[in-house]
């Protein structure tokens, strides 16, 4: 049975503490540097006469930061007994919250501690110091991170056990990148300041690959945007609640940062060219993509519909897209109520066919979508290509 | 008078013979008709082409294209993706899915050249014969044309392609192109870092 945490003589205290501040330090990998800069930032803060303490950190043997933990207070760690009667040093969560220092630098959060201390996981150790009114430095790599676990193995090939909630680094008050380019990760790797000499040749021959690092990299940073949005975007609400202008300024603020495309599709084979067309855009603006079909009302899903239906739905699900059925006898304002909702910025739509008889003197649907979607979201029609085939186009 | 009434008989006797005789030998006609229409094929709407790797012949694309166009029928180019046994099997995979999407549009174009209508599909699987399986019992086709890779490389082996003909609700068409014919269908991308300029096949 897990031991019970020992809060120290403050617990006795009527009113809970405010809770502590939490800033993450967020890398792509191991040997960016998040421990030294969460260290360096430690020191600032001591020097600033903060009282600040050591809870946890793990140097990896690495000279470099085993020199900038220096002058720094360690709590002493805690000795557990694993299977086999072997022990392991883990961090002291008793003894941390006794000291109740202001600030607590506590390394790796995604550890995993063995059978028998209060939590399972550090991440939750770290929850009850911040409860108890301690401010608390960590670090963690973007692979991680619960939600991007499967794409991260996918573009690596390499799957960490260890996770976390992405609800950990959301709960953060701060996240601050460690950004590095691969090429000075993998220079760092080959001086020896990462890992020692006799691992070097095994970590650049797996994990530690140009494109490995790459992909990471833009992983990493654009988790660290879309922290950066979704934290802007509850502050704008609570700002502009019960205001005038509420609507106006969070519609703005939907699309301030980040691109966000939604493509108009149809239930029909050839809507798989605009699909095609729009992920590769959305791959290269590194930005999510929806795909929206604008059901008529009372239309069945059925036979050859309900065939095509299930191919893109297959086809959004490979693709990592999400497909989404809105029902509407007007296109264009079922795509721009869609298009407001999702924080669309463009609208990629297929070739229309030559209108005929009254149709000519409709405006044609990327004008009207233009006019019905919020001010800056751009329209990219996409070409029929039984079309430029004919014509003899490229 | 009975003479007469007699003649009238004999007249409404033979025209009797005669529509009889027409709807027996229509019925004959037909039911010979109908004796030799099982052997005739069934029409074919979906023809479809499995294949995996970064490149698939050039000849069983351009036979599948054919045979498509002369039965009006749909083609439809089917990627086969692996997903390793470390990730979800219903999990996004944009690695893949990028080299799937560059196929399958080298293929379509093709395919608008010639004309044929194209329905693609990227399938998931633990193994290639795991993705044609499952491929195989949530798509409806009427006709398989599959390339037996001349090199082996990459793709379907000797042992999925029996594993077809013996699973397959549907004609199964195996193409092995001559051991001399590598000319294969791979994305413009490809070619364009091989400095061959933009093309759909080499």
């Amino acid at each position: 049975m897990p031991p019970a945490i020992d809060q120290g003589p403050e617990s006795t205290a009527v009113e809970a503490p405010r809770r502590g501040h939490y800033k993450i330090f967020l890398g792509m990998a191991a040997g960016v540097g998040k421990t030294y800069r969460m260290l360096q930032e430690g020191h600032a803060e001591a020097d600033a006469g903060r009282d600040v303490v050591i809870g946890y950190l793990e140097p990896h043997e690495r000279e470099e930061t085993s020199a900038q933990a220096s002058g720094l207070e360690e709590l002493p760690r805690r000795i557990v007994e694993i299977r086999g009667g072997a022990t392991v040093s883990e961090m002291d969560l008793s003894g941390l919250l006794r000291r109740a220092p202001e600030l607590a630098l506590i390394d790796e959060l995604a550890h995993t501690n063995p059978p028998g201390l209060e939590h399972d996981k550090r991440y939750e150790d770290i929850a009850t110091v911040l409860a108890a009114g301690i401010d608390v430095f960590s670090t963690v790599n973007v692979q991680h991170l619960e939600s991007l676990n499967d794409q991260v193995a996918e573009l690596t090939g390499v799957r960490v056990r260890e996770t976390v909630p992405d609800k950990v680094l959301g709960g953060a008050d701060e996240v601050v990148l460690i950004d590095l380019t691969p090429e000075a990760l993998i220079a760092r790797l080959r001086e020896g300041k990462i890992y020692p000499t006799q691992n070097i040749d095994a970590a650049l021959n797996n994990f530690f690959k140009i494109e490995n690092l790459a992909a990471l990299r833009e992983v990493s940073l654009r988790q660290v945007a879309e922290e950066v949005e979704s934290k802007r975007l509850v502050f704008a609400e609570a700002e502009t609640v019960g205001t005038r202008d509420a609507e106006r300024v969070s519609d703005d603020a939907a699309k301030a940062v980040g691109e966000r495309l939604l493509a108009l599709v149809r239930p029909q084979a050839s809507s798989q060219r605009l699909v095609r067309r729009a992920w590769r855009s959305a791959q290269r603006l590194g930005t999510d993509l929806d795909l929206l079909w604008v059901k008529p009302p009372g239309t069945p899903i059925d036979g050859e519909c309900e065939r095509q239906v299930t191919a893109l739905r297959r086809l959004a699900s490979v693709l990592g897209a999400t497909f989404l059925i809105e029902e509407h006898d007007d296109v264009v304002v079922g795509a721009a109520r869609v298009a407001r909702e999702r924080g669309s910025t463009y609208i990629m739509v297929g070739e229309s066919p030559p209108p005929r008889g009254l149709a000519r003197l409709r405006e044609p649907l990327p004008q009207r979508l233009m006019r019905a979607t919020p001010p800056g979201v751009d329209v990219r029609i996409v070409a029929n290509r039984g079309r430029r085939d004919e014509e003899g186009g490229p | 008078m009975t003479l007469l009434a007699l003649i009238r008989l004999e007249h409404i006797l033979i025209a009797l013979a005669l529509v009889l005789g027409g709807v027996g030998g229509f019925w004959l006609a037909k039911s010979r008709l109908g004796r030799k229409a099982p052997s005739e094929p069934e029409a074919v709407h979906h023809l479809l082409l499995p294949f995996a790797g970064t490149e698939i012949s050039r000849r069983a694309v351009d036979a599948a294209l054919r045979l498509s166009r002369a039965e009006g029928a749909t083609l439809m180019p089917a990627y086969l993706a692996q997903v390793p046994k470390s990730l979800p099997l219903e999990c996004p995979i944009p690695k893949e899915a990028g080299q799937a999407m560059a196929m399958l549009e080298a293929i379509e174009q093709r395919a608008a050249a010639k004309g044929v209508p194209v329905d693609a599909r990227i399938e998931r699987g633990r193994t290639y014969r795991h993705a044609l399986a499952r491929l195989l019992s949530e798509e409806d086709f009427d006709r398989v044309v599959v390339s037996a890779g001349a090199t082996g490389t990459q793709g379907l082996s000797g042992d999925d392609l029996v594993w077809l003909l013996e699973r397959a609700p549907a004609e199964v068409m195996i193409l092995r192109p001559g051991p001399e014919d590598h000319r294969m269908v791979v994305p413009a991308t490809a070619l364009a870092s091989n400095g061959n300029g933009a093309g759909s096949s080499v």
